[in-house]
């Protein structure tokens, strides 16, 4: 029987190999694919045992981890959530994170692939993992001023450093409470988030990135950037302008808004065509470019990009493909299928103000390991050249024109030249008003900020409302709170 | 016979006490840490806990001093650091529940049935002065050993938990008789087996170059087997059946030493369970949870779902290869972890370094097992120390193996570790049994029986064997008994 027996211990070593073989791919092979399983909460409860790193505007942590006692060991606080819910978004045992808590989670956890070696020197140094602190671009007046100026409309502001792509305000509303999210008592923060979520305006997304709405007039600057860009257009040639153009193809006609004449002789000029906002004009001008100019235009503006960062990932703002006449008509004055996110316009702006170099904006200046070592320090980057300087200011005079005389004149700050454009955009549901939009930057001949708001359904005037009535205050209030702080 | 050399015979008491102050160390020191882990601060009874193991510990070695001196040293240590660990990690998972406003407390509870446990086992050692007495009891522990494994079906006592009725419930205790029929049919088997293992190696027909039984001897494998599939059925509890059907297998190997029948029982096993799982459906969701314990419909199915694996597996992932440490980790938060799935919670926080060195215990365990079982001279107590090594080795092959999905999971507890007082009772008692046939196997020469002999002071006659051979109940292994004389090895 001995040998049975021997063969019985054999059977008995291969019985045991294959355990420690089958927990080695449990807890090295399949690890990480386990510890990462949104069902796993025990990564969410290790996130929470140790202090998760600040999120810090001008100096000050917007967001922090304060210490508590209970079985997490730290809960999320905020200071001023209704200046800085829109960009910190919340962070929740139960229903996760959102906007920066959500994007940048890796380095706030000190979980990075950037901060492994600051994680080995806790390791040997025996300190407790802290997470990484975020220094934000954002400057606390112009949030305010954001804030301020909206008042209690349903909107978005997004305000951009043209020469670097600094995000200086970034503020949808309404906002929320993100600390009433963050409480560790489940039934209380489950019960804040259902009531965020049956909200009216959709507090907990942020339209600056997240929302498309069709950009209206304010995409003629678009427009007008192709046309310049192809060198048969100046700001003073003449373009056709019928106090009603007949969409080609169809019998459906578009008037001007009011109804009312662009011109003598039904012609304008570009340039007066711009500052008035006529839409014959850019329809038929739309029309002579071709929608395949107007997306190219388009797309180096940053229209079409999927890829984009700020760092939460902004919606691609789309230009349709396949156009017929009619529809790249429409088109040509941002109605029609053309879809645009505030932080987009801000980039039309932007690239006008910055000589046409289009900067990647951006909102996290600083990443800081828990002693206070720069890990990581933002670099502007061009994200495109949009159009050429010369378009650029021309452009830029154009758009001064807007802020003079023409639709925008409720944007002017005294002693300041500004530059912008305005737009009422159709939103294509029966019976709901139009949104308010307005973009621009100041000052004109030395930018400093360029901003893009929109106020959803004309905001407090409702069927009344025209960008210039109701966004370009906004706007106004923003680029004076960064120029005058 | 030649010249023997005369040399002294380790018993190895002194090796055990020393194996036992690691052992008792590694149990304190985890006792200790976890409370520093979870709380900060020393288990305010860490000295009466010390004192209480220590005990219990010196109370088995002192009893093998007395009745069992010769006794494998390393199997009582093993032993002791494994439910030493069991104890730490129920204590910790008490913390944790406590914690959370629970109140129902395991680790009192597990060390007081520890304490009943080891004073079964000290029983076992000091009543049962020789394993083969056992064997007068072949056909009662048959007869005991279905009936315990049968006790669930009766309805009023048997209760199911967690969709297997493997448990009783009477007189305000539970019970899972399936651990204690284990020890009853290793004693059925070895006695049957050793009788009837000529007859079951002749040999039949040769079959794909495999030398087949006769069909005549099929007779017993078809009744366990049998027996295996009903309580795979009837009480879906596919770990007890595997256990079961294993350990017949492994024995009936080693007492024919014939590979066919491992082959054959194999199939039948496979064959048997894929009709099972073909024709019911709480056999086939076993194996469904098995394969496709990741998918979402699958892990949110209660109850029946695969949410207390997958809660497993996320556990051990979290522990990585060196865990969070005594006291750090949550394993609270799957459930049974401080019975099922005690395996997670302790690889969880002691990591793949810590799982493996537990999982390492008991390979020496079973090893030791098995090489009583090679140095024990008549076959009854071989086929028994080797049923009891094995079946302890299967039972973490099956529990180990179901929570890390090599096999589908199963109802086992971990021996020794989990908390279960029918558990930590079958297999304390596993272990006295093993010591005491190990001390058979490695004691220099039979112990003189009866009061026919006096030694005199210088030394023992040299005829002694031959006046006083050992009165074996049936001992049908001549040559073997032989081979012990001569190898004695006396002065």
């Amino acid at each position: 029987m001995n040998t049975a027996l021997r063969r019985l211990a054999t059977v008995v070593v291969v019985m045991f190999l294959a355990l420690l073989a089958g927990t080695t791919w449990v807890q090295f092979g399949q690890a990480s694919a386990l510890n990462n399983d949104s069902r796993n909460v025990r990564t969410l409860y290790r996130e929470y045992g140790k202090p998760r790193g600040p999120i810090i505007v001008a100096g000050q942590p917007v967001a922090q981890s304060t210490p508590v006692d209970d079985p997490f060991g730290f809960q999320r606080s905020y200071t001023q959530p209704e200046l800085y819910s829109t960009v910190t978004g919340f962070y929740s045992v139960v229903n996760g994170g959102s906007q920066l808590e959500r994007s940048m989670n890796d380095v706030l956890t000190g979980q990075a692939d950037s901060l492994f070696w600051s994680r080995v020197q806790d390791l040997i140094t025996g300190a407790q993992p802290q997470g990484s602190s975020i220094e934000l671009t954002l400057d606390p007046a112009a949030q305010q001023a954001a804030v301020d100026a909206l008042g209690g409309q349903q909107g978005a502001v997004v305000a951009v450093e043209p020469s670097t792509g600094k995000i200086l305000a970034m503020v949808s509303t309404p906002g929320f409470d993100p600390n009433a999210l963050a409480t560790h008592d489940t039934t209380a923060a489950n019960a804040a988030y259902q009531g965020l979520l049956a909200a009216d305006g959709d507090p907990l997304i942020n339209s600056t990135t997240s929302e498309n709405y069709p950009p209206g007039s304010t995409f003629k600057l678009v427009t007008a950037a192709a046309a310049l860009e192809s060198g048969s257009y100046t700001p003073e040639s003449v373009l056709s302008a019928p106090d009603v153009y007949t969409l080609p193809g169809t019998r459906t006609t578009l008037p001007n808004f009011g109804g009312s004449s662009c011109g003598a002789n039904e012609q304008t000029t570009l340039a007066d065509a711009l500052r008035i906002s006529c839409n014959t004009a850019f329809a038929s001008l739309g029309v002579d470019l071709g929608d395949e100019a107007i997306r190219e235009q388009a797309d180096r503006f940053g229209f079409d990009r999927a890829d984009l960062t700020v760092p939460m990932r902004v919606a691609a703002s789309t230009y349709p493909e396949d156009l017929n006449d009619a529809q790249t008509a429409l088109s040509a004055i941002g109605q029609e299928s053309v879809r645009a996110t505030p932080v987009q316009m801000a980039m039309v702006a932007s690239a006008i103000a910055n000589g046409g170099s289009l900067m990647t904006p951006y909102l996290v200046q600083t990443v800081r390991t828990a002693n206070l070592d720069v890990v990581s320090e933002a670099e502007p980057t061009e994200l495109s050249e949009a159009v050429s300087g010369t378009t650029a200011q021309q452009l830029t005079d154009m758009m001064v024109g807007v802020v003079q005389s023409g639709s925008g004149t409720s944007a002017q700050i005294s002693g300041v030249q500004v530059a912008g454009k305005t737009g009422t955009a159709q939103t294509g549901v029966e019976g709901e008003s139009p949104h308010a939009w307005f973009t621009g930057f100041a000052p004109a001949e030395d930018p400093q900020v360029a901003v893009a708001v929109i106020v959803e359904n004309g905001g407090s005037v409702g069927s009344e409302a025209t960008g210039g009535r109701v966004a370009a205050p906004v706007a106004r209030a923003v680029m004076e709170a960064v120029i005058n702080p | 016979m030649a010249t023997v050399e005369a040399h002294r015979v380790r018993a190895g008491r002194g090796t055990e006490l020393a194996l036992l102050v690691l052992a008792l160390a590694i149990a304190i020191a985890s006792y200790a840490l976890v409370g520093l882990g979870a709380t900060d601060e020393l288990p305010a009874d860490v000295l009466g806990y010390g004192a209480g193991m220590t005990g219990l510990a010196l109370a088995v070695h002192l009893v093998l001093r007395w009745r069992a001196p010769y006794a494998d040293p390393v199997i009582l240590p093993s032993v002791i650091a494994l439910n030493g660990i069991g104890l730490a990690m129920i204590y910790r998972i008490d913390l944790a529940r406590e914690a959370r406003g629970g109140t129902e407390m395991f680790a009192g509870k597990q060390l007081a049935l520890s304490a009943v446990s080891v004073v079964l086992a000290c029983v076992v050692l000091v009543l049962l002065r020789d394993h083969r007495t056992l064997r007068r009891y072949t056909y009662t522990a048959m007869v005991v050993g279905l009936v315990l494994i049968l006790l669930p079906l009766i309805p009023g006592l048997g209760v199911t938990i967690n969709g297997a009725r493997i448990w009783i419930r009477a007189l305000g205790f539970s019970l899972q008789p399936a651990e204690l029929a284990k020890i009853a049919l290793a004693v059925f088997f070895a006695g049957y087996l050793v009788t009837h293992r000529d007859t079951l190696a002749l040999a039949g027909p040769k079959v794909l170059g495999l030398q087949l039984p006769r069909v005549r001897d099929f007779g017993p494998i078809i009744v366990v087997w049998a027996a295996s599939i009903a309580v795979l059925v009837l009480q879906s509890d596919l770990g007890t059946s595997l256990l079961l059907f294993g350990l017949f297998v492994a024995m009936l190997y080693v007492a024919t030493e014939r590979l066919s029948w491992i082959i054959i029982g194999l199939v039948m096993f496979a064959g048997g369970v894929a009709v099972a799982t073909a024709t019911f459906g709480h056999v086939a969701a076993r194996f469904h949870i098995w394969l496709h314990a990741l998918d979402q419909d699958v892990f949110e199915r209660a109850p029946g779902g695969s949410g207390q694996l997958v809660r497993g597996l996320f556990g051990l992932a979290s522990g990585g290869l060196f865990g969070t440490g005594w006291g750090q980790g949550r394993p609270d938060l799957v459930p049974f972890a401080e019975s099922d799935f005690i395996i997670a919670s302790l690889g969880e926080e002691l990591g793949l370094t810590g799982l493996m060195a537990i999982l390492t215990i008991y390979l020496v365990l079973c090893q030791r097992g098995l090489r009583t079982a090679i140095g024990v001279r008549d076959g009854f107590g071989k086929l028994l120390a080797a049923g009891l090594a094995f079946v302890i080795a299967f039972q973490c092959f099956v529990v180990v193996g179901g929570i890390t999905r090599i096999i589908p999971l199963t109802g086992l507890t971990t021996p020794f570790l989990a908390y279960g007082g029918s558990s930590l009772l079958a297999n304390w008692i596993v272990a006295a049994l093993l010591l005491r046939i190990s001390d058979d196997a490695r004691r220099p020469a039979p112990e003189p029986v009866g009061e026919l002999l006096t030694t005199p002071a210088g030394g023992t006659p040299l005829d002694e064997d031959a006046r006083n051979p050992v009165a074996v109940a049936g001992d049908d292994q001549p040559t073997e008994q032989l081979r012990r004389t001569s190898g004695g090895g006396r002065a």
